[in-house]
């Protein structure tokens, strides 16, 4: 019975949804008030409805209700209760679901905090939003209805996939789509702006904080996944260039395009109809993120259950949001001007070789992620491409990035002299070069993509504090030019140190970490490296919803014995699926990472033991650029006072 | 201005290739074997378990080899189809010789199966632990291979026959074969 509550309230949402996206529309180009009114009571009895549907969806997981054919394929009654909830956007149906929670989170929110809107801006958004929305809803309800009943009930549930019964399931998915979700705000925003013809820098404006926020959960969504496949697939590795992967990278550097062409377009009020291509880009590659995972277009190792029909509604899905808001595209920023009045070393131009740079890493990766399928296409044959491809290109475009992350921000708007740089940035940059060239070559053997890659992390981290001197300096006082600075300012010197800081991570582990397969026998000991392994034999050991063998490790270093670890090998019955369980002793500098193999002849087991140099600066990055993200959306410029909304009251009145 | 229309132009372009795309199945992947000599075995029949069966006895005619189990469901569906091909096959007076290879099976479960639904092969390959199917490159039940009278795989087709696979590939395949 709750379940058809909720099954019922998501449909009345659908409705909503279908009046949110036409009624205020309508009214905003009509100029009828009332009807532009129905777009945020409509936003927000819509979030009550989604969320009531998927409170209903959860009781079912917690309370075992094997009647509904999506618990029942997802969960088992072992299954431990945070797992259970987990478990609703373990599968395809719930996380469409989550989505859409989400999505109309997102909506509430922008229907909320619009007050500095005018009201047409805002119908036309929460219209274009409440579009998204019942495109998702019809998804939901047509192809991938998770309130559905099964009868006759389950006895008990097919359990949830082992992979996902981890901390990372509950936390990835919901970080992740707050991100991709997030940029439908400035999607929403953009088109808009296209259709009501005001392509000026204003909307640039309201959408920022909304960008920032969503890019920044996105970075953290991706640093999550990365760090979850790492210990949890069992093969050390961090990043797969996995299509499903690059269905998350693809919109994080069109999303990061697109903030930084937002600062452009805002301060300057150039790059007015390339912003708004990117705002429908960053949403359009999430959507096609969503149409890769979920339609089977391309294998990949982590895709739901692939479903033609499933494939095909999402595909039209995208066919009408992107191409609706191109041809708009099309047909409106032909009309707007914007010319860019600066000197190559300046600021601006920074900012659109840093646009330049991204767009041709997305493209890289778009290209990478798809040739397959046009060959496919094409009759040409099956082909995959793999990791050389991918770090091939994107190495030196990321290292070029950098560079220009370490010098853009020093310059100024406008126009900037070479010889003043020059002197500004030479005695730094010298030393750091130095510096790392030494230290290398005193560690190890020489090795030019190390000295590049920690040079230009350093560089960046060395321009931070130059700059942040540079502004303080005029000040009486450091406290005080430190306490005037905007919290934009220091968020962008957060997120230029976060990405400082996952170059030194990728370079570093990419560079000096030690690989081993082999096979030990119990109590002898083995020298990688500066550790030392003792393997002391395996046990069996009995959980709640899994059998598992654990093996049990000591790691010396200089004699000092460090940690002991227990890597397992987990049997779960239900599925009747073996998992690898790695034991990982993290540490800031470097980890250690144990997984168990198969047993060889007698006591000897096969074992993989890495040694992973300063891994956690990768992930560690990505949660500084999503705390810069967050900061930089608290910034106080975003927060429009009473007097600037009367002035843009004004405005409009001037204009009507 | 036909400049601000490149990016509609360019998503069109991309959402036609999904389309296509979504009408392959990317786990079709063209088996390495084709062209290329038979992967060696030694496997005991069926029905008869002190009898082993090599390479040598593919050699001289043309060979059907049908991966199938009495555990596969589809291998029902398929069933009829080719006893039927090995009625046609026998009153046209073809050399086609129809292979089974019992795969991952149990012994006394496939020959009650055969039993019930009708025995189509000369002869019956007996694989219960997958080894050889694994140098064949079988990762599905049921498959299909063409090989020629000199031992070379010339088609491989993962999945159920279906009548138009028969009439439209199998054999004409076959026929060209046996010219040759």
């Amino acid at each position: 019975m709750i379940i058809e509550i909720g099954h019922f309230a998501v449909v009345l949402a659908l409705v909503i949804c279908i009046l949110q996206t036409i009624i205020p529309m309508i009214g905003a180009i009509q100029g009828r008030e009332n009807w532009m009114a129905v777009a945020r009571p409509a936003a927000q009895v819509q979030f009550v409805m989604i969320s009531l549907g998927f409170i209903t969806l959860m009781h079912a997981f917690l309370v075992n209700d094997f009647s509904v054919a999506y618990v029942a394929h997802n969960s088992n009654s072992a299954l431990l209760w945070y797992y259970r909830l987990a478990a609703v956007w373990g599968a395809h149906e719930g996380s469409l679901l989550l989505w859409c929670l989400i999505l109309s989170g997102w909506t509430i929110c922008v229907s909320c905090f619009s007050k500095s809107l005018t009201l047409d801006f805002t119908a036309r958004v929460l219209s274009v939003m409440g579009f998204i929305s019942t495109g998702f809803l019809c998804l939901l309800l047509f192809t991938s209805n998770p309130f559905e009943r099964l009868i006759p009930a389950a006895m008990d549930g097919r359990d949830l996939n082992p992979l996902l019964q981890d901390i990372g399931l509950i936390m990835h998915p919901p970080i992740l789509y707050m991100g991709y979700v997030g940029f439908s705000v400035a999607f929403s925003f953009a088109v808009a702006a296209l259709s009501a013809n005001k392509l000026d820098s204003s909307w640039a404006r309201w959408s920022r904080p909304w960008t920032l926020i969503a890019w920044g959960f996105l970075t953290l969504g991706i640093a999550l996944g990365s760090w979850w496949a790492y210990y949890e697939l069992g093969w050390g590795g961090w990043w797969f260039w996995d299509p499903v992967e690059n269905a998350s990278f693809m919109p994080w550097l069109a999303g990061t395009a697109l903030i930084h062409s937002l600062i452009v377009t805002d301060k300057r009020g150039a790059f007015k109809s390339w912003t708004v291509l990117l705002a429908i880009a960053a949403f359009s590659l999430s959507l096609l993120g969503t149409f890769l995972v979920r339609s089977g277009v391309l294998t990949s190792v982590h895709s739901f259950a692939a479903d033609p029909v499933r494939g095909v509604a999402i595909l039209i899905f995208i066919s009408l949001v992107a191409g609706i808001s191109l041809l708009l595209y099309g047909m409106r920023a032909g009309q707007v001007r914007s010319y860019l009045q600066a000197s190559f070393l300046s600021r601006d131009y920074a900012l659109l070789a840093n646009n330049i740079i991204i767009l041709v890493a997305a493209s890289v990766v778009f290209l990478g992620t798809l040739y397959p399928l046009f060959l496919d296409a094409l009759n040409l044959g099956k082909v995959s491409v793999g990791p050389p491809y991918f770090n091939t290109m994107l190495v030196p475009l990321f290292l070029l990035l950098g560079v220009l992350t370490a010098i853009g921000p020093l310059l100024r708007w406008r126009h900037d002299h070479l010889q003043e740089l020059v002197t500004r940035l030479r005695l730094p940059y010298q030393l750091i070069t130095c510096g790392v060239i030494l230290s290398v070559i005193i560690m190890l053997d020489i090795s030019l993509w190390l000295v590049f890659g920690l040079s230009v992390a350093g560089w960046i981290v060395c321009s931070s504090i130059c700059l942040l001197m540079d502004r303080v300096k005029h000040s009486s006082t450091l406290l005080a030019g430190l306490f005037t600075q905007p919290l934009s300012f220091y968020a962008m010197l957060l997120a230029h140190t976060g990405f400082a800081l996952s170059i030194t991570g990728v370079t570093l582990v990419t560079a000096l970490d030690l690989e081993n397969d082999l096979g030990m026998t119990p109590n002898v000991s083995k020298q990688i490296g500066d550790y030392e392994y003792i393997f002391r034999g395996v046990e069996e050991i009995q959980a709640q919803n899994y059998r598992a063998l654990r093996g049990t490790f000591d790691v010396m270093h200089n004699g000092r014995h460090i940690t002991r670890l227990h890597p397992e090998k987990r049997h779960y019955p239900v599925q009747n699926s073996v998992m690898t369980e790695a034991a990982i002793d993290a540490g800031l500098s470097r980890d250690i990472y144990i997984s168990l193999g198969d047993p060889l002849e007698g006591d000897t087991w096969s074992v993989r033991i890495y040694y992973k140099p300063f891994i956690r600066f990768v992930w560690l990055g990505g949660v500084l650029m999503f705390l810069a993200g967050i900061i930089a959306a608290c910034d106080r410029r975003y927060k429009l006072r009473q007097d600037n909304r009367a002035r843009l009251k004004q405005l409009h009145v001037q204009e009507a | 201005m036909i400049r601000v229309y490149v990016p509609l132009a360019a998503f069109i372009i991309i959402v036609i290739f999904f389309a296509a795309g979504l009408t392959r199945d990317p786990k079709i992947i063209p088996s390495p074997l084709i062209d290329k000599p038979a992967p060696a075995f030694v496997l005991p029949e069926l029905f008869q378990q002190e009898k082993l069966f090599s390479n040598n006895s593919l050699s001289g005619k043309v060979t059907l080899i049908n991966v199938w189990a009495s555990w596969c469901g589809t291998c029902v569906k398929e069933h009829s189809l080719l006893l039927d091909l090995v009625q046609d096959v026998e009153a046209a007076g073809s050399g086609l010789q129809v292979i089974g290879l019992n795969y991952k099976d149990d012994r006394a479960a496939a020959i009650k199966w055969l039993e019930r639904l009708g025995n189509p092969y000369t002869t019956i390959l007996f694989d219960p632990d997958g080894s050889c199917g694994l140098d064949w490159g079988v990762y599905g039940v049921p498959e299909t291979f063409v090989i020629d009278q000199y031992g070379i795989v010339r088609y491989k087709l993962t999945g159920p026959l279906t009548q138009a696979i028969i009439s439209g590939e199998i054999l004409p395949l076959v026929q060209r074969l046996q010219e040759s």
